[in-house]
C-alpha cells in the first residue's frame, strides 16, 4: 500500500475491476465515514467528503495492488479529509500543532469515570482535540486498527504511534477531568 | 524502567502491542510502581467509557446508494471472450484440485479435532469439581499474571472483562494434549467459563466454534498463542469473551 499507488489512476474499471471494487473497498464505507465524521467534526461535510474519497479510490484502483482494502480507504480518506480542511477551514490545521503537555494528567480512575461517563461530553472532549490526535484516537479505539494500520493511515512512523496515542489519550484526559476548555472554533 | 518511559510503554501494553518481553518487562514495573498502575487503571476507564459511549457514527444508507450510483460505469472488457473460456477452464481445473487436497486434509483435521474436543471437556468436566476450578483465586488481573509467571513457559494474556460481564475468577495450571497450558477461569452469570492457552507456531486463525455434550467451545489461534474457550453457556456468549480477549 504506497502512497505512489494513489498517483496514477486510470479512471476506468472494467466491469471485473469494478465487480472486485464494490466487494474489497465499498463495503468499508462505515469506516470512511466515520473516520471523515471526527476529523471533520460533522455528518453533513462527512457524507460529502467520504463520497468524494470512494470517487478517488475508484479511480486510482487500479494502483492497489492487494493488501488491506480498509486501510487503503482510509488512507485516501484522511488525504481527502485534510485538503478539504485546508481549502475550507484553514485555521484548524495550522493552529493544531500544540501538542506539548504541561503536565501529566492526575490519574484518578474515580474522577475520570464520573468524567466519561456520557456519550454528550466525551463527543464534545474528541472534538476539541487536535485533528492528529482525533484521529490515532478514533482509528484505534473505534476503528480498532492495529499500529502497523495505524501508522499506514496517517503515514506517521510505526515506532511512534504508541507515543502518539499516549499523548493523544492524556489530552483526552486531561479535557475531561479539567472541565472543557473552549472548544475549538467550527464553523458547523 | 523510568516512569516518563512507563507512560508512554503503558499504551503499547494496554493496546496489546508489546511483544512478551516488553509486555513482561513493564508487569514487573507495575508491581513496583503504584504511579503506573493507577495510570493503566486510568486508561482502561476511559478506554471502556468510550466502548460504551457507541461513538462509531455509521454512513446513512442514502450515501451508500448515491456512491454506487456516482460510480463511471465500467467499459467492456478488452480481452474479449476467448481469455474468458480459458478462465474458467483454468478456474474449474483449480477447483477440482483444492476441492480433493481439502477433502483429504479435513478428514484428517476432523480426527483432531474430535480428539481435541472431548479433551478440552475432560479438562473443563475436572475443573468444576471442587477444589479444582482455580490455583490462584483473584478478581485481579495483576495478581493472576504474575502468577503464572515461572510456571510456564510462556505469558498468558490475563485481563479482567468484569464490566462486560465476564468477571476474572483466577487461574490454574492444566495439562492437555500432553503439554502444560494456562487455564483462565471466567464467571458468565451462574456459569463457568475455561479458557486454555498455550503457544502455537502456526499461523493465525479466525475463531471456530462447535458443541459436544451440552458444551460449547471456540477456538482460535493469534499472536502466536492458541485459545479455546469453554463453557455450557451459549455460544453467543463465548463469541463476545472471544472478541474481548482477541482485542
Amino acid at each position: 500500500m504506497s502512497s505512489s499507488g494513489q498517483g496514477k489512476g486510470s479512471g476506468v474499471l472494467d466491469s471485473e475491476e469494478r465487480e472486485r471494487f464494490e466487494q474489497l473497498v465499498l463495503p468499508h464505507l462505515d469506516a470512511a465515514f466515520n473516520l471523515a465524521r471526527w476529523l471533520l467534526r460533522g455528518r453533513a461535510d462527512a457524507e460529502d467528503v467520504a463520497q468524494e474519497a470512494m470517487l478517488r479510490a475508484y479511480r486510482f484502483f487500479n494502483g492497489f495492488h492487494g493488501g488491506d482494502a480498509r486501510a487503503w480507504l482510509l488512507q485516501i480518506v484522511r488525504n481527502t479529509c485534510y485538503t478539504w480542511l485546508e481549502k475550507n477551514r484553514p485555521m484548524e490545521t495550522k493552529t493544531e500543532f500544540d501538542e506539548e503537555l504541561h503536565s501529566q494528567p492526575a490519574s484518578n480512575p474515580e474522577s475520570l469515570a464520573i468524567a466519561s461517563d456520557n456519550r454528550e461530553r466525551l463527543t464534545r472532549a474528541l472534538e476539541t482535540l487536535p485533528a492528529r490526535f482525533r484521529e490515532v484516537l478514533v482509528l484505534r479505539e473505534l476503528e480498532g486498527c492495529s499500529y502497523k494500520e495505524i501508522a499506514a493511515i496517517t503515514a506517521i512512523p510505526i515506532g511512534t504511534v504508541m507515543s502518539a496515542l499516549s499523548r493523544a489519550r492524556q489530552r483526552l484526559q486531561q479535557v475531561l477531568t479539567q472541565g472543557a476548555p473552549q472548544e475549538a472554533s467550527r464553523e458547523l | 524502567m523510568s516512569c516518563e518511559h512507563s507512560h508512554t510503554v503503558l499504551h503499547g501494553y494496554l493496546d496489546g502491542e508489546l511483544d512478551a518481553a516488553r509486555a513482561s518487562e513493564f508487569e514487573r514495573h507495575l508491581e513496583s510502581c503504584p504511579d503506573c498502575l493507577a495510570a493503566l487503571e486510568a486508561q482502561e476507564t476511559l478506554r471502556s467509557a468510550l466502548q460504551r459511549a457507541q461513538l462509531y457514527e455509521t454512513a446513512p444508507v442514502a450515501l451508500r446508494r448515491k456512491i454506487r450510483a456516482s460510480l463511471p460505469a465500467a467499459v467492456p472488457d478488452a480481452f474479449g471472450l476467448r481469455w474468458r473460456f480459458m478462465r474458467w477452464v483454468a478456474l474449474a481445473v483449480t477447483a477440482f484440485l483444492v476441492a480433493f487436497v481439502g477433502w483429504r486434509m479435513v478428514s484428517n483435521f476432523n480426527d483432531k479435532n474430535q480428539y481435541q474436543a472431548e479433551e478440552m471437556i475432560d479438562a473443563h468436566l475436572r475443573s468444576l469439581q471442587s477444589g479444582h476450578l482455580t490455583d490462584v483465586t483473584s478478581t485481579d488481573q495483576h495478581t493472576v499474571k504474575p502468577w503464572f509467571n515461572g510456571k510456564l513457559d510462556f505469558s498468558p494474556p490475563v485481563r479482567d472483562f468484569a464490566n462486560d460481564g465476564f468477571p476474572l475468577q483466577g487461574g490454574r495450571l492444566d495439562v492437555l494434549h500432553g503439554r502444560t497450558v494456562a487455564a483462565l477461569v471466567y464467571g458468565r452469570r451462574k456459569h463457568v467459563v475455561n479458557v486454555f492457552v498455550w503457544p502455537a507456531s502456526e499461523r493465525d486463525v479466525a475463531p471456530r466454534s462447535g458443541s459436544q455434550l451440552g458444551y460449547q467451545w471456540v477456538d482460535w489461534r493469534k499472536g502466536g498463542m492458541e485459545f479455546c474457550a469453554i463453557s455450557d453457556t451459549p455460544v453467543s456468549d463465548l463469541d463476545q469473551l472471544q472478541r474481548l480477549i482477541a482485542q
